[in-house]
């Protein structure tokens, strides 16, 4: 099938951007999206062609490196998916691809659809562990953690860290990574000790970092390509006044 | 103190006073409301109404204090908010999601809001600055909100009601479930209970308020 | 060994190459212990490094599930299913420490599965007849990951750790005859920088990606192992490669990467393909006795349990011999249909869901109605640059954790042991052992102004101005995937002598196309990926040479290094323990010179040297 692509073109951090048009022929179905993209850049070098630039890694939706908004929706149509798990039998012949990088001020690109989501990382920095020194730990089996919430604890721990969540918040907010993460250690035994510390530390971070403020549109929830939910918010919010009173 | 402050600086905290004070604020809604349906009582019962509140006027100026206390910083967090978010996210992008991704009514609060917002100051100035104008055992209320120039005898100023009511339930089909997310509540065990009580206040109280000028001005 | 004492250690600087399970795991360590750490990694974040691929679980010898478990026969069967060409007493070590590592990260609230009780749960891997295996559903290796990158940002925020994201290292180097340091390129800015330290510990990984398509991730690259190795670095065993038998097939041209299914299904799926060749009829209309079983029916004891190697030399023999379905007619059934009869649809989703939604993303086919089709593919690499016993190279002061390095899995490695590889060095070992090679050194200062380092960015600098400047007529990606059909054809899951030479002839070749013919757009001073992939390639391809040339040299088979030659009636692998109970450990004398072997003879004083049989 024959595809337009139109995608985001911004050289450096600095740069103006502007969308760029490409067509691209011969894509077959079983093509991943990002194949697709390949096609096309090894297109372009030929052409003596700046090849467009996007975050991949792993392909196979567990890195969390990549990550790009299609027409509109993060990672593309498909629910619990990531970009690069995307396959181009989700679209048909003619279809025309906008492409556009995670917009965000707390992501700023780096280039054409490469965002810079160090934020996150900071956030973690901020407290999203529990602070054990390797060696001298309990024995594994010490403390028994009740299946459920040992589940839930791990369906928080999901998350991949992509920032499909704050893509798709039209206020950027970061709420859903945070609460997922802080969720993780709130449910376990593990975590008890550092939980007031820990969920004001990574909130007091997240805000300094410019994401949005949370309007509970549960977009993030419907984008998000590991299908956290929005439970995880609640559990912050609950967590985070908790810790301040 | 310093503690709450730095409360209500965090984002969560900001959240959450949006929340506490929309909930306060429908609270209020059901008691406006139960005095509004006198109207369908005629002149005479409303009238005796209002009067009954003057009774107790000292009483009324500390809730309409406080009522506007709460007011003031449900608007003042909620414009901050905004800004915020908007400067969160200072690129749109080029195709919009829609109502793929969200809900519409909880993408629009802030338009929802705003125009509640000039429906509030126009409904106080009024009503409420005309009610206050009379002296003593003054009675007319019924006439100002029914047949004055202003009431809803008058078909714009009906449409204009009941558009901002119906805004008013968009804003609160959002807002209350909202804030028991805020609170932490909002996808545990109180879920469905939530959303059963929710009914009430974005469906029926806006209902009942727009039941008002539909009936004195469009059909009486 | 000698010790650093606690308040010393903070006058040691140390450089960690790679950020994930094993990288991560010491650099976090090390600065607990009150080293300045400096790490760096070429993704933007820890928490990207593929690691957090690892599906199945992790290994280790609690025998929680009392069946019989043991420090001992952990090591027994790591011994045997790397076929006796590992070093006995690091894989000693490596099951002693196995306990330790599941304590560490359930500490560190890693969400391992659990039992009813609150227990953690345990399951079945290939190669083993205990259930050892420790799982977070089919994320292990992110949970694991995302619990070493938690320590790390723990040590990142204390200061203990200074991060360097997006740097790719180029070049090691050495002052004195001691690898003192590193030059790495920013790769967002395209700058060019050294870095000093008292020891350079590197943890990047396997060279999978040296066939194009293999189970890696894109980026995964042999660039800081090779560029070691071509500083006085052994190389030991690179022809050791593992295929993975459950991958997905191969489905057109334009595939970039292989995409693999947890081992772990085979505990409950069936592998099978027609009885008669050519039977092209649909899965679920061939009916049970038009079945071949053929791992079942070959290895009555381990059935389809059996180690990779063995899973994969079968799969592909059975598609040789015609009996391959799906439309290359390269694959076999994995079939799941007896496990959702016997315990219910609900039950293996629970179990196998996400994998079960992978597959179906990739193909468009739904495993819980039609069977999966399978077939192996290039997984991870056993040879890796030669370490001693405390993980040093032949390099002093440069030390090799996990994939990287070539020490623990022999000439196979069994499922779930790499996860337990990378944490044991990381977390256990090199936290030990550095400190003993700091004691015993007498080190000079040095600054990354002084010479070695700026001449070692001038090399750096003019090699990637001579890719740029050649702007030929072929693209990176298309040279690399020319390297990947020599090397799948013969360096791949079946090796003889002729292939092997007609290899060493080839390879040569493309790597003289390379520098002739190669487009690299841009320049260097930009954020530059196909720059990126250019270096990388320039490496596989030499690496590609050596790996032929051990292939070669090495005359018999063994793990995941077979040889046609040299087979038993059956088609298992015949070792000759005569001639190749040794590590080959190779040393390189310059681009234009044949390598020098190195044999480090293997000593087994525990294990018998047998035949591995899993019938």
């Amino acid at each position: 099938m024959k595809i337009t692509v139109q995608a985001w073109r911004q050289n450096h951090r600095n740069a103006e951007g502007r969308f760029e048009s490409y067509s691209v022929d011969n894509v077959s179905e079983d093509m991943s999206f990002f194949e697709m993209l390949d096609m096309l850049n090894n297109q372009l070098i030929l052409e003596g062609k700046d090849p467009i630039s996007f975050d991949h890694d792993c392909r196979e939706g567990i890195c969390g490196t990549c990550g790009v908004m299609i027409n509109g929706r993060a990672h593309g149509p498909l629910s619990g998916t990531t970009s690069c798990q995307l396959h181009m039998r989700s679209f048909k012949d003619g279809d025309v691809l906008i492409v556009e990088p995670w917009r965000a001020a707390a992501f700023p690109v780096i280039r054409d659809l490469v965002v810079d989501r160090k934020g996150f990382d900071r956030i973690m920095e901020a407290g999203g562990y529990v602070s054990v020194s390797t060696g001298g730990v309990p024995d594994a089996n010490t403390l028994p953690v009740s299946k459920k919430n040992a589940d839930l604890s791990f369906d928080a721990a999901a998350c991949i860290g992509c920032g499909a969540c704050v893509a798709a918040c039209k206020n950027s907010s970061a709420m859903l990574f945070v609460g997922a993460k802080v969720s993780q250690y709130a449910l376990l035994p593990q975590g008890q000790v550092e939980r007031a510390s820990r969920a004001k530390n990574m909130v007091k971070q997240m805000d300094t970092e410019g994401f949005g403020n949370c309007t509970n549109t549960s977009a993030c929830e419907v984008e998000c390509p590991k299908e956290i939910s929005i439970v995880n918010i609640a559990r912050l919010n609950r967590e985070f006044v908790r810790a301040s009173f | 103190m310093t503690w709450l402050i730095q409360f209500f600086q965090t984002s969560i905290g900001k959240k959450f006073l949006m929340a506490v004070t929309g909930i306060m604020l429908v609270f209020f809604l059901i008691t406006h409301l139960a005095g509004n349906l006198m109207l369908f009582g005629g002149a005479e019962m409303f009238n005796n109404y209002v009067l009954s509140l003057r009774s107790i006027k000292p009483l009324i100026r500390i809730a309409e204090v406080v009522l506007v206390l709460i007011f003031i910083c449900h608007i003042f967090s909620g414009i901050q908010v905004t800004l915020e978010n908007r400067k969160a996210k200072p690129q749109p992008y080029r195709v919009s999601p829609g109502s793929s991704t969200s809900k519409f009514y909880s993408r629009t609060m802030a338009v929802s809001g705003s125009v509640i917002f000039i429906f509030l100051v126009f409904h106080l100035q009024t009503f409420w600055w005309s009610f206050q104008k009379k002296q003593g055992n003054d009675t007319g209320f019924y006439e100002i909100v029914v047949n004055s120039s202003v009431g809803y005898k008058n078909p714009a100023i009906a449409l204009f009601y009941i558009i901002a009511l119906l805004l008013l339930a968009i804003h609160l089909r959002h807002g209350f479930q909202s804030a028991f997310q805020t609170f932490g509540l909002g996808e545990s065990r109180y879920k469905g209970a939530i959303e059963k009580v929710s009914v009430l206040f974005w469906l029926i109280i806006p209902l009942g308020f727009v039941s008002i000028p539909l009936y004195f001005g469009f059909i009486k | 060994m000698k010790l650093v004492n606690p308040s010393n250690k903070r006058k040691y600087d140390i450089i960690v190459v790679g950020t994930g399970l094993a990288g991560g795991s010491a650099a976090a360590t090390l600065a607990e212990l009150g080293y300045n750490v400096k790490a760096f990694s070429y993704h933007e974040s820890p928490r990207r490094a593929h690691s957090i691929a690892a599906q199945g679980g992790i290994n280790a010898a609690k025998n929680y599930p009392n069946d019989g478990d043991s420090v001992y026969r952990l090591f027994y069967d790591t011994i045997k299913g790397g076929d006796y060409r590992a070093r006995e007493a690091n894989v000693y070590r490596l099951a002693e420490v196995s306990s330790n590592i599941i304590d560490q990260c359930v500490a560190q609230g890693v969400p391992f599965a659990r039992e009813y009780g609150g227990l953690l749960d345990n399951r079945s891997f290939g190669g083993a007849q205990v259930s050892r295996t420790f799982y977070a559903r089919g994320q292990t290796g992110q949970q694991l990951l995302l619990g070493v990158y938690s320590a790390l940002v723990r040590q990142m925020n204390a200061g203990k750790v200074a991060f360097y994201p997006r740097h790719d290292m180029l070049d090691i180097v050495k002052v004195e005859g001691r690898a003192r340091g590193i030059v790495t390129r920013n790769l967002e800015t395209g700058e060019i920088c050294s870095h000093s330290a008292d020891a350079v510990i590197l943890a990047t990984g396997g060279y999978g990606n040296v066939f194009f398509l293999s189970t890696n991730a894109m980026a995964s690259n042999v660039t800081a192992s090779w560029r070691a190795h071509k500083q006085g670095a052994y190389f030991a065993n690179p022809c050791f490669t593992q295929i993975h038998p459950t991958c997905i097939p191969v489905s057109s041209e334009h595939q970039s990467k292989l995409t693999l299914m947890s081992e772990s299904l085979r505990n409950d799926g069936r592998v099978w393909v027609p009885k008669k060749a050519g039977d092209y009829r649909n899965p679920n209309d061939i009916p049970e006795e038009d079945r071949d079983y053929y791992l079942e029916r070959l290895y009555p004891s381990f059935g389809n349990l059996v180690p990779r190697d063995v899973a994969s030399r079968r799969a592909k023999e059975m598609c040789d011999k015609g009996h391959g379905v799906g439309a290359t007619k390269l694959s076999v059934y994995l079939d799941f249909e007896d496990v959702i009869s016997r315990k219910g649809k609900e039950w293996v989703s629970e179990k196998y869901g996400n994998l079960f939604d992978m597959y179906r993303q990739i193909t468009g086919e739904n495993p819980y109605e039609t069977p999966m089709k399978i077939y192996p593919a290039v997984h991870y690499t056993m040879g890796g640059l030669w370490v001693d016993y405390n993980l040093m190279s032949s390099v002093p002061g440069l030390h090799v954790l996990g994939e990287a390095n070539f020490s623990d899995h022999g000439a196979n490695r069994l499922g779930a042991s790499a996860l337990m590889q990378g944490l044991a060095d990381g977390y256990f070992i090199i936290p030990y052992t550095i400190g003993d090679y700091l004691a015993r050194e007498k080190m000079c200062t040095v600054k990354t102004s002084d010479d070695h380092f700026l001449r070692a960015e001038k090399v750096v600098k003019e090699n990637l101005e001579k890719m740029l400047s050649i702007k030929g007529s072929k693209t990176v990606d298309d040279i690399h995937k020319e390297l990947g059909k020599i090397m799948w054809e013969h360096v791949g899951m079946a090796r003889n002598k002729v292939g092997l030479k007609k290899a060493l002839e080839l390879i040569p070749k493309l790597k003289e196309d390379f520098w002739k013919s190669v487009h690299v757009p841009g320049d260097m001073n930009e954020y530059n990926p196909e720059l990126e992939k250019a270096s990388r390639l320039a490496d596989f391809l030499e690496l590609g040479e050596l790996m032929a040339r051990d292939a070669l040299h090495r005359e018999e088979s063994c793990g995941g290094h077979f040889r046609e030659e040299y087979q038993t009636e059956e088609n298992e692998a015949k070792r000759n323990d005569e001639s190749f109970s040794y590590a080959a450990a190779w040393e390189h004398k310059g681009s234009d010179s044949v390598p020098k072997l190195h044999k480090e003879e293997l000593d087994f004083e525990e294990v018998d040297l047998t035949t591995r049989s899993y019938k």
